[in-house]
């Protein structure tokens, strides 16, 4: 079993980076879906500002 | 079959093929009788050599779509895929650094298949610090695509340089006297397993990527538009 040290160095820095891309992944979607969610807040709010612009010429129509 | 659907079949298969390569890794194919244990470094060493060319390999192939179609969704491909190159290149070069050590003696030496693969390594390395460092505009990209297409050109270099300058790296896949260096049907089964377990993981990990890309540069331009829409909604107040 000469060697084993080398072997067990390769396959656990290789799968340890591969997991730790998965979490670069993981965390650059959950600050994607954040955004996301910000930018929905922010068209709710245009959405309501316009309605409550347009509503008085309606009312006086 | 939705993306998101595609995605997670594709992250499970993944995972149940990298075990099935583990397994033989380990337990299935016997050690090469020279270099021992040691060699079983092979069978993922090569895998993501395969898996970082491929990964060069479309990053110039959305290079040359972008600059001749200007689409946007052929940049973020682009960037995506030089992201998972660069990942999958690095990790061959620390695994035949480490193979290389018990074998060789050191941890590196300036041979010609190593030395042409640290300048591909640099030149991705380059590609992704201007994505990172420069504002996504339509410039950095045209930038980005040419560094792409022409850093790709090192790849063949890469596999004709045992070929082509003399090398201590060993020519295992399609040897100088032609064949292949591997004696036993029971390690090219191994190495066709790893191949393929590492391909799926790549086009997982390349699936997520892109589609945070894209998703981002939606969400980019989504967000002018709001702009400008708030600025003619205050406008009109």
């Amino acid at each position: 079993m000469e060697h084993l040290g080398y072997l067990f160095a390769a396959y656990s820095i290789i799968f340890g980076a591969i997991f730790l891309y998965v979490v670069f992944i993981w965390r650059r979607q959950a600050a994607l879906d954040a955004e996301l969610r910000a930018l929905e807040a922010q068209m709710a709010a245009l959405k309501e500002a316009s309605t409550a612009a347009s509503v008085p010429e309606h009312s006086e129509t | 079959m939705n993306n998101s659907a595609i995605r997670n079949w594709l992250g499970y298969a993944t995972l149940a093929l990298m075990v099935a390569a583990l397994f033989m890794v380990f337990d299935y194919v016997p050690p090469e009788a020279e270099q021992g244990i040691a060699q079983l470094i092979f069978y993922f060493h090569v895998p993501l050599a395969w898996v970082a060319f491929a990964s060069f390999g479309l990053v110039a192939i959305a290079g040359i779509f972008y600059l001749w179609l200007g689409d946007q969704l052929w940049d973020d491909l682009g960037y995506a895929a030089a992201e998972t190159g660069m990942v999958f290149c690095t990790l061959m070069i620390v695994a035949g650094s480490i193979w290389a050590k018990p074998i060789w003696g050191t941890w590196w030496t300036w041979d010609s298949r190593l030395t042409t693969t640290f300048i591909l390594w640099l030149m991705y390395g380059g590609y992704l610090m201007l994505r990172a460092s420069a504002d996504d505009t339509p410039q950095t990209a045209r930038f980005g695509a040419v560094l792409g297409i022409v850093a790709v050109l090192d790849v063949p270099i890469v596999i004709a340089s045992v070929r082509l300058w003399r090398t201590i790296h060993p020519a295992v896949l399609v040897t100088k006297q032609g064949g292949h260096g591997l004696e036993d049907p029971r390690m090219v089964a191994t190495l066709l397993v790893c191949v393929a377990a590492f391909t799926l993981l790549w086009v997982w990990l390349l699936m997520l990527r892109f589609n945070q890309l894209l998703t981002r540069s939606r969400m980019g331009a989504l967000a002018v538009r709001i702009a400008f829409a708030s600025a003619a909604v205050a406008g009109g107040k």
